[in-house]
C-alpha cells in the first residue's frame, strides 16, 4: 500500500513514517504543503492513504482535501487528518469536506495504528499485531 | 527527584514487554502514585530513585508489581476490536431474538475502568440496534476504583484518550467540545450507570442477572484461587443463554469447567455449559 504524508513539519513526517515502517508499510511518500500534495496525487500513482496536517503554508490540509475530492478518480484514496486541530466544529468540517478519519496531536504510536485499523489498513487490534509492532 | 522522561520510556517498554500493553505518554502524570507505595515498601522515598532501582535490580517480582500498578485502568474504545463485531453480528442479534417478548437486556461491564468499555457498547447499540430504542436496556459499569467510577460516571475524556479506537464519525456524533475535553451526549451518558463494587471480596452483593458480562483485562491481576471466585460468581449473574467476555490474553480454562466456548468474528465468547 502506498502513504502520501502532507505536514510542514519533516520531524513529524519522520515520526510517521517510521512508525509506518514498523508495522510493514514502506511505499511512503511525503509532501511539505497542501499544494505539492495535491501535485503529487495528480501526478499519481494515487496514494491508498493520505495522513495530512491542517495547519501548513500554501495550501492548508482542509483546502487540500476539498480540492482533492472535487476530482472523482481520486475517490479511492482514503484520508486521515492528521492535526492538533482539535475542535468538535474543526473535526465535523474535515469529514465534511471529505476525510475519513482524524487523529488528533499529540498522539502515540498505539493511537495512529488504532486508526489505521479503524481504517481497515491493519489487521485487528490483537496481540499478534502489537506483538509485530513493537519488535 | 522524580519520575524523569528517559525513566518513563523504560516503564513503557517494561509494560510492554510484560503485559502487552501501550502505556501512552498521557499517562506518564500516574507514574508518581502508583509507584510510590511500591517504592516506600522497600525502603526507598523517591518514585525517581525508585525506577533506578527497578533499572537496576532486573528484579522480575519487582517488575511484575510495577507492571501492574501501571497499567491498572489502562482501557480504550472498541477495544481490540473483533469482540465489539461479534457483538454487533452475531451475540446481540441472538439475544434480541430470544428476548424478543419480554423486550429487556442487561448488560455489565465488570471492571470497567473509565468507561470506554461500557459506552463503546452503548453506542453500538445505538448505532447498530435502533430498534431495541424502546426495549429497556440496562448498562452497568463497576471498578473497584472510586476514581475510574467518577471519571466514567462523568463522559468527559482527553483528546489523547479520543485518539484510542474511537471513529471520528462517532466522535462527531456522540461528544460535544467541553473546554479541551470532549463530552458524551446525555443520550448515551443517560443509558448507563456507574458504581463502586469490589470483583475479588466475594460473594459478591446481589446483583440481577446479565444476558452479557463483559470480563475484560482485569483477571489478569488476580491469583488462580481469586479468579476461580470470581468466575463462579459471574457464571451466577449470567441469564440462560448470556455471554461472558474476557479480554484477549484471558481464559476460563484451568479454571472452571461449567463454560463452553463460542466464536464468532474471531472473538472468544463463554456461555454456561448445558447440563
Ligand atoms: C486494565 S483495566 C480494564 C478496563 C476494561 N475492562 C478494558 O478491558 O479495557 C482494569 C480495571 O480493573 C479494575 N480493578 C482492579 N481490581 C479490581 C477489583 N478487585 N474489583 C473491581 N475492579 C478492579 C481497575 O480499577 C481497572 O480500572
Amino acid at each position: 500500500m502506498r502513504v502520501l504524508l502532507v505536514d510542514d513539519s519533516r520531524a513529524m513526517r519522520s515520526i510517521v513514517a517510521r512508525i509506518l515502517r514498523k508495522i510493514g508499510i514502506f511505499d511512503i511518500d511525503e509532501a511539505a504543503d497542501g499544494q505539492e500534495a495535491l501535485d503529487r496525487v495528480k501526478a499519481g500513482p494515487v496514494p491508498d492513504l493520505a495522513l495530512v496536517d491542517w495547519n501548513m503554508p500554501v495550501m492548508n490540509g482542509l483546502d487540500f482535501v476539498i480540492s482533492v475530492r472535487k476530482e472523482g478518480e481520486f475517490r479511492s484514496m482514503t484520508i486521515m487528518m492528521v492535526t492538533t486541530e482539535n475542535e468538535h466544529g474543526q473535526i465535523v468540517r474535515a469529514l465534511a469536506a471529505g476525510a475519513h478519519e482524524y487523529l488528533i496531536k499529540p498522539f502515540d504510536e498505539e493511537a495512529l495504528i488504532d486508526k489505521l485499523a479503524i481504517l481497515g489498513f491493519v489487521g485487528n487490534l490483537d496481540e499478534a499485531s502489537s506483538e509485530q509492532v513493537h519488535s | 527527584m522524580t519520575v524523569a522522561n528517559d525513566q518513563f520510556t523504560f516503564l513503557q517498554e517494561l509494560v510492554y514487554k510484560r503485559s502487552a500493553m501501550v502505556l501512552s505518554d498521557s499517562k506518564a502524570y500516574l507514574a508518581e502514585s502508583r509507584l510510590m507505595p511500591l517504592a516506600r515498601a522497600i525502603g526507598i522515598s523517591d518514585t525517581g530513585e525508585f525506577v533506578a532501582h527497578v533499572r537496576r535490580s532486573h528484579d522480575v517480582k519487582l517488575e511484575e508489581q510495577v507492571v501492574e500498578a501501571m497499567t491498572i485502568n489502562e482501557t480504550l474504545w472498541f477495544r481490540d476490536k473483533r469482540p465489539f463485531d461479534a457483538l454487533r453480528s452475531h451475540v446481540l442479534p441472538d439475544l434480541i431474538s430470544r428476548k424478543a417478548s419480554a423486550r429487556q437486556l442487561s448488560i455489565w461491564s465488570a471492571a470497567s475502568s473509565s468507561g470506554q468499555e461500557l459506552y463503546s457498547v452503548a453506542i453500538l447499540l445505538e448505532e447498530s440496534f435502533p430498534q431495541m430504542r424502546d426495549w429497556r436496556v440496562s448498562l452497568l459499569g463497576t471498578d473497584l476504583s472510586r476514581e475510574m467510577v467518577d471519571k466514567a460516571t462523568s463522559g468527559v475524556y482527553s483528546s489523547m484518550e479520543m485518539n484510542r479506537g474511537l471513529p471520528a464519525a462517532m466522535l462527531i456524533r456522540y461528544f460535544s467540545q467541553s473546554g479541551s475535553s470532549y463530552r458524551l451526549t446525555d443520550t448515551i451518558r443517560s443509558k448507563v450507570r456507574f458504581q463502586q463494587m469490589n470483583l475479588a471480596s466475594t460473594p459478591w452483593p446481589s446483583l440481577p442477572v446479565f444476558d452479557v458480562i463483559l470480563l475484560r483485562n482485569v483477571l489478569i491481576y488476580f491469583d488462580v484461587g481469586t479468579k476461580q471466585r470470581i468466575l463462579q460468581e459471574a457464571r451466577r449473574r449470567l441469564s440462560p443463554g448470556g455471554y461472558l467476555l474476557l479480554g484477549t490474553a484471558e481464559t476460563t480454562s484451568g479454571l472452571s469447567g461449567e463454560f463452553e466456548t463460542v466464536s464468532a468474528e474471531g472473538a472468544v465468547f463463554y456461555r454456561v455449559k448445558e447440563r
